[in-house]
Order: structure tokens, then sequence, then C-alpha cells
């Protein structure tokens, strides 16, 4: 049997109420600063690569490269998904996130070959990221284009 | 009237268990017959991994009772995996004829009926039931990859790693005295975190239409065991017994409940889940329950969520299922 809409809905306010409240304090707290100690790391490299004369615009994309390199290894040790579990958001955020998203199916799929297996799957969850992200600022970029003409100055 | 009552008694024989790292880690691990110290299992993929404890386990019961695969006239049993990989790749090894069974996790108690009621019948003088699934193995199937750091809500479960195996015959200390086979039962939930939330009803279904069907009450059971409620699905069943004017507080238990200890095992948030759940529970601590004295007579309603990830993405609520089935000491009139 299928309940009516109407039903199902008295039945769900029935059902919310046995959750145990979230622990919204607890939640914040702990993307807090597990973001924040993941962003202090990429801080670390930004000053150490800036340090070695590198502007700042330039010094970015050393340092985004070696917080995926270190989400890869991580996720690769098995310990990113601990990690996020724990920190929510702010491990899944940061660069480090994204670096997992990746390599997790990566890691998942290489036993179903090389082709159909990380081939397919591997932007199974940043697939999306990308497809939205992209026709976000393509729309982004085109109110942009028609209020202020162009995209010099 | 839909509840069956085998009267020449089928029973249980003997079973076999193999359970993963955590469910040893559990408050019935010094009771499983074997204990894999990773979810590999020595195999190269957790598929594969699944299959092999399903193998062991079934080897397991052979092994015990001194029977080769030709004195199994029959094998029924199933797992949470698409077109039933895991029960008919190991049926490869085990070489008895077999039906695949899919109720999720309610798998147990529909192969343990029809099961009975080959036996009951004549068709079969042995027949194996076996369940088993694997949290990598299910995680992969229903959810993310195994490595992907995902905040799960509390409400979620854990599909416990593991495999079980009955042998269902005449003149064991078990008896398989009825079976109430589920309805399809679907109260409208899509939240796949909340499978608890998702099959009380149908608990709640089958039970009231066992009770009817066989003029008891609930205090003619020493316990009644969900499958896999766990905590948030578990006091939403009593509550909505409660609301029927049936009081199963004290004498309910749930196998999700009982497989791990949340305390200290905190991955499992709500509690353990997956067709292995009930089968541990069922082997490592209902059986021997019964057989110690401490119940007479339980009622088992293995629950199951059918929903599959391709319909949850299609936006299509959770349907449900709950099979009962009663178990009871031998020597019980």
């Amino acid at each position: 049997m299928k309940l009516s809409p109407e039903a199902a809905q008295t039945y769900d306010q029935k059902r919310l109420a046995h959750h145990p409240p979230v622990p919204v304090a607890r939640h914040f707290w702990r993307a807090f600063w597990v973001g924040g100690l993941i962003s202090t790391v990429g801080q670390f490299f930004l000053s150490y690569f800036e340090k070695k004369g590198l502007m700042p615009d330039q010094a970015a994309i050393p340092t985004a490269a070696v917080l995926v390199v270190l989400g890869a290894l991580l996720t690769g040790l098995g310990l990113y998904d601990r990690i996020a579990s724990y920190g929510g958001m702010g491990a899944a955020l940061p660069i480090t996130g994204f670096a997992n998203s990746m390599v997790a199916p990566a890691m998942e799929f290489r036993r179903d070959g090389w082709v159909m297996g990380v081939g397919a799957r591997l932007f199974q969850v940043a697939g999306p990221v990308f497809v939205f992200g992209t026709l976000a600022s393509l729309f982004v970029g085109s109110l942009w284009y028609l209020f202020y003409g162009g995209f010099t100055g | 009237m839909t509840t069956f009552r085998f009267e020449s008694r089928p029973s249980l024989l003997s079973m076999a268990t193999v359970a993963g790292p955590d469910e040893a880690k559990g408050p019935l691990g010094e009771k499983f017959d074997q204990v894999v110290p990773d979810l590999w299992v020595g195999q190269k993929s957790w598929e594969q991994a699944e299959q092999e404890l399903l193998a062991r386990a079934g080897q397991t019961l052979l092994v015990k009772e001194n029977l080769t695969a030709a004195d199994v006239d029959l094998m029924v049993g199933g797992d949470l995996l698409d077109q039933l990989v895991t029960t008919h790749f190991a049926s490869r090894t085990l070489d008895i004829p077999t039906f695949g069974m899919f109720s999720a996790c309610a798998t147990l108690t529909a192969s343990l009926a029809v099961a009975a009621m080959a036996v009951d019948a004549g068709y079969g003088q042995k027949v194996l039931v076996t369940v088993a699934s694997h949290h990598h193995a299910a995680e992969r199937q229903y959810r993310y990859p195994v490595e992907l750091g995902i905040q799960k809500p509390a409400t979620a479960q854990w599909t416990a790693t593991g495999a079980a195996a009955f042998l269902i015959g005449k003149g064991g200390p078990v008896v398989v005295r009825e079976a109430t086979p589920g309805r399809v039962v679907d109260y409208g939930v899509k939240d796949p975190f909340d499978m608890g939330g998702a099959m009380a009803p149908a608990a709640r279904d089958t039970l009231l239409r066992h009770l009817q069907d066989t003029g008891r009450t609930v205090k003619d059971y020493d316990a009644i065991f969900t499958g896999d409620l766990a905590a948030v699905g578990s006091t939403l069943f009593r509550d909505l017994l409660k609301e029927e004017g049936v009081q199963v507080e004290g004498i309910h238990h749930d196998c999700g409940l009982i497989l791990y200890d949340r305390s200290s095992q905190k991955a499992v948030q709500a509690g353990g889940s997956g067709a292995a759940c009930s089968g541990l529970v069922t082997a490592a601590h209902i059986i021997p329950g019964l057989l110690s004295g401490e119940w007479r007579r339980v009622l088992l309603l293995a629950t199951g969520a059918l929903h599959s990830p391709t319909t949850y993405r299609q936006g299509e609520s959770i349907p449900c299922i709950a099979h009962g089935v009663v178990l009871e000491r031998a020597e019980a009139p």
C-alpha cells in the first residue's frame, strides 16, 4: 500500500519528531576548526611561495597544487573520509575536499577497468560541480557583459 | 489469513556465521564462528569479498554437520547487491540448487519462510538459508565511493559486514512454527538516511496482521525482534503500535541495536542494517537465547527498504517490507 500525499505528510511529522536534534553548534565548531586548519596550512604555503619571490596571485597556483596533492594523499591513505566525517563542510569545501572527490571514485572504480571504471566514473562526484560552476560563470559573465559592455577595465 | 503454520515442525538443524571486523568488536563478537580481520577478506574487490564471506559461512556449516553439497536439497538466500551477485556467485562454489531471494534487509525471514515451506511440504529434507552483506560493497552501490568524505546524519545506519547460513530440516532444537509474509508498505519517506523511519510502518503492518491471523497478543511472545529499524525506527515502531493499542515496550528488541555498541562504535550512527545484520544477530543471539531457555517463543520481523539508487534519484519514495517468522524452542507445546 502507498499512503496518500496528505497522510504521508502527517506521517513525516511524526517520523521527524523521532529524529535526534542536529547538534548545530558542534557541527559549526568542527567545520570551523577543521576548515581553519586546512586554510592555515594553505596560508603557510602561500606565504612560503611569496617569500620565494612569487607575486600573490602567482603564489596561489602552487599553493593549490600542494593542497590538492595533500588531499589526494590523505584520501589514498584512507584518512580524508574520516577527517570529513568529523569536520563536515570544513573538510569538503577547501580544495583538499575537491581532491578527495576525484581520488575517491578513482580508487573505488579502478577495479572496473581504466576506461569504463576510472575514465567513466572519475567525475561522478565532482562532475556536477564543474557543469553547474561553468554554467553559473557563463551566466554571471553574460550579465557583466550586458551591463558593463566589456570585460576590460 | 496470510500467516502460514507449519504443522510438520520444520526446524533449525545447524547454523554458521562469518563476521566482519566491526561486527567482531560489537557485543556479539565472541559468538561468531569466524571473524575476518579486514573488509578485503583476501579478495580483490568488495563484491568478491562479500561472496567469500557467504561461501565461507556455507562451507563452515557443511563441515560442522559433516555434509556435502549433495546432501542439501535447496539453497534459499539473498543479499543486497544488484542481480543478487553475492548469492549466485557464491553458489557456484557451493554447488547447491539455488533460489535467489530479494527482500533487501528482510531477506532472512523471507528465505526462512520459503525454506520452512519447502521442508513442511516435503520437497526437501535439508534446505540451506543464507544471507550476506558487506559494508563497502553496499556503500558503493547505494551511496558514494568508500573513501569519499561525507558527513552522515545521526539517523543513518551502518550496513553490516558478514554472512550467516542456517540449515532447515526436521528434528532440530528450534522450530520454525509460522511465517507471515509482508506487504509492501510505502509511507512516502524519501530520505535514504532514515531507513528505520521508512521501514517502521511495514514492521507494524506485518506484526498486526500476524497477531490477527494467529489470535495471539504480544504477551504470547517472550521477545519480538525487528530486523534493522535502529534507534529512530525502533522508537517510532513502538509509538505506531501504541496508537493501535499494542504495547511492546520491554519485549521489543532490534537486531540493528544489538549488533553494535553504539556508545563506542560511533560510526554506526543509528545502528546496523543490511541483510547480514538480522542474520548475524539471529545466529549469535536469538537462537542461542532460545536454546538456553531464555526465551521460548520469539517473533522475528526482519525489515527491508526496497528502493534502488535509480528510484531515489528519480524522486520516488522508499517502499518497505517486513516478513515475520515465529521461532520456538522444540519442546514447547
